[in-house]
């Protein structure tokens, strides 16, 4: 087995039985990086900074000093400020900046030891579910449908970390999450994504998309390496004023695989018109797998779940339109040259035109027009208060004595590249019909892989939590993946 | 509610986005679409529903009124496009 093929855990059991170092596990992995440039999934790469962090390591190995992920190389989606590296967020209007701090999540990451590999690919300002609207390119999967050579997305908005980490560029990678950014990709790439609840990691230094729905995770090659990489990212910040005060749980000590007893609910409203017989079946053997392993599976109502997605596509674009107010040329990235006579609103207008591609330019638009006087109320105000509703019922569920809530993670494998183009942007955002009800009650919840489909492609099974409960749904995983056996990778092509 | 080339010119003057006139029609129409998804909601009886503005219930967070940060002019203009005198550098705006 090659070094960079490990899984966190067990690198990390090598590398302070001192059989490995850092530093050759880094140069594993720079060299399979370099060696992928047909899936497009690194950006910018780090090698001198991983080298330094990977001496550093070696050092504190030697001393005994090993925190969780010493030595532990892993990507960075490209929507993290790291200190000095270039930090674009998948658009042009980010072109040469390169943020003069460090995002809180990246600091605790390299402070727990981690090296940093360098940038990954990701959906621009990570509004999107195929890697296609980066301005790099889109991200390919390292997975093929059996006997067809054509381009597979991994998803989005996290595409560049879920193609890095199937792939074995990187022994795991940051994500974040704001309508199932981690949990799509993770799916559709065979690997686990687990989306924290709201407030377990802190959001400073991370390119705001929408506040109140945003949240970084881990993704990773099994249950214990997100275990492991969480308890590294998170933990309460001042400078985050969501940010939940709260003592951080050893998270891989919950990972018993004992869940006789829990309770795990069936939402029969996720049951919707045209889901494909092979996303039911696995929907059913993932109730079986928790079952033989001694949970109760009950079915559950969530009866507002139908208007989850048209309440995200006017909170998310209402918030982006605010947050994204800040790209106007003046203060960092790309600024439009101006013709003679044209003032400061051209310098905004043309600015934003250039630099925001259509998918990031459509969704400030609609957040505008849903904030704008007269339609406040009626998009807006609704919405918010239809998330009050979509929250009460998992409230509901949960006051019921339901321990986790389990659906498909995504309504089909992965498509091709390009073959959502002539789709309309509604198609594509039904891809997170299953994932944005838990952003919307901010939520913990982890895609595990359970299985292929008839093609040959990972589908993924999502477990939902309770707010704070991220060991016991990490537990819950873990007895999924040891059912599931999946194991799976991606035949090398590339 | 189908929007007109009026309505989606507005509503890319109010996001600063440069929409070219021969545009604004497929702009309207592709907008429209996305609000026709949205009209879902109307259909959903939220009376007496508070909206939701805090997703995690907890008291804000407050810190001590004080200076933490600072005097890193040289640092916040390192990324800017035009920078003159340590000021960010714009068009005229005042005539």
């Amino acid at each position: 087995m090659t070094l960079n093929a490990l899984t966190i855990a067990a690198a990390r059991d090598l590398l302070r039985a001192r059989k490995i170092t850092a530093a050759e596990l880094a140069e594993a992995c720079l060299s399979a990086m370099a060696a992928a440039g047909a899936l497009n999934a690194v950006v910018h790469l780090t090698p001198d900074l991983a080298r330094a962090q990977a001496a550093a390591a070696d050092a504190r190995l030697a001393a005994g000093d090993a925190p969780a992920l010493c030595g532990i190389p892993i990507g960075i989606k490209d929507l993290f400020c790291v200190e000095g590296v270039a930090t674009q967020a998948g658009s042009r209007i980010l072109e040469g900046f390169r943020p003069p701090y460090e995002s809180t999540v990246t600091a605790r990451l390299w402070s727990a030891g981690a090296v940093c590999l360098g940038k990954l690919n990701m959906d621009e300002f990570a509004m999107g579910s195929s890697n296609e609207t980066s301005v790099y390119g889109p991200a390919i999967s390292p997975w093929r449908r059996a006997g067809d050579t054509a381009p597979l997305t991994p998803g989005g908005s996290s595409g560049g970390s879920a193609s890095a980490v199937a792939a074995d560029l990187c022994l795991g990678a940051t994500g974040t999450d704001t309508g199932g950014s981690i949990r799509q990709p993770a799916a559709f790439t065979g690997i686990v994504g687990l989306k924290p609840t709201y407030g377990r990691v802190s959001r400073w230094g991370i390119v705001a998309f929408a506040s109140s729905l945003d949240q970084a995770g881990p993704m990773t090659k099994s249950v214990r390496d997100a275990a492991i990489m969480l308890g590294a990212m998170a933990g309460h910040d001042p400078r985050d004023s969501t940010s939940a005060d709260r003592t951080v749980p050893d998270f891989e000590a919950a990972l018993t695989g004992d869940i006789r007893g829990a309770r795990i609910g069936i939402p029969r409203e996720y049951r919707v018109d045209g889901m494909p017989g092979e996303i039911e079946a696995l929907w059913t053997r993932g109730a079986e797998m928790l079952r033989d392993a001694g949970a109760e599976v009950v079915d559950v109502s969530l009866p507002h779940t139908r208007y989850a997605l048209p309440a995200y596509y006017v909170i998310a674009p209402a918030e982006a339109s605010s947050n994204l107010a800040r790209y106007d040329g003046v203060r960092y990235g790309r600024r439009a040259e101006l013709s003679p006579g044209e003032g400061i609103v051209d310098l905004y207008e043309k600015t934003r035109a250039e630099g925001f591609g259509p998918e990031v330019r459509r969704r400030i638009m609609i957040g505008a027009y849903v904030l704008s006087a007269g339609f406040y109320d009626a998009y807006y105000l609704r919405a918010q208060k239809v998330r009050t509703l979509i929250r009460r019922d998992f409230e509901t569920v949960f006051a019921g004595g339901v321990d986790a809530i389990l659906t498909p993670a995504t309504p089909s494998a992965a498509f091709g590249i390009g073959e959502m183009a002539g789709a309309d942007p509604v198609q594509m955002y039904l891809n997170d019909v299953f994932t944005v009800t838990v952003n919307l009650a901010g939520l913990p919840a982890l895609a595990v892989p359970a299985g292929l489909d008839g093609t040959g492609l990972p589908l993924g099974l999502q477990l939902i939590g309770r707010p704070w409960e991220e060991g016991g749904l990490l537990n819950t995983g873990l007895a999924i993946e040891r059912a599931a056996g999946f194991g799976a990778k991606a035949a090398r092509w590339w | 509610m189908a929007i007109d080339i009026d309505t989606a010119r507005k509503a890319a003057h109010l996001a600063r986005i440069r929409v070219e006139e021969g545009d604004l029609a497929a702009l309207a129409a592709e907008l429209s679409g996305i609000l026709g998804f949205m009209e879902e909601l109307a259909s959903v009886d939220v009376t007496g529903v508070e909206p939701m503005t805090a997703v995690t219930p907890m008291p804000l967070q407050t810190r001590d009124d004080a200076v933490t940060d600072g005097g890193d002019a040289a640092r916040v203009l390192a990324n800017a496009p035009l920078a003159r005198d340590g000021f960010f550098a714009v068009p005229k705006v005042v005539e």
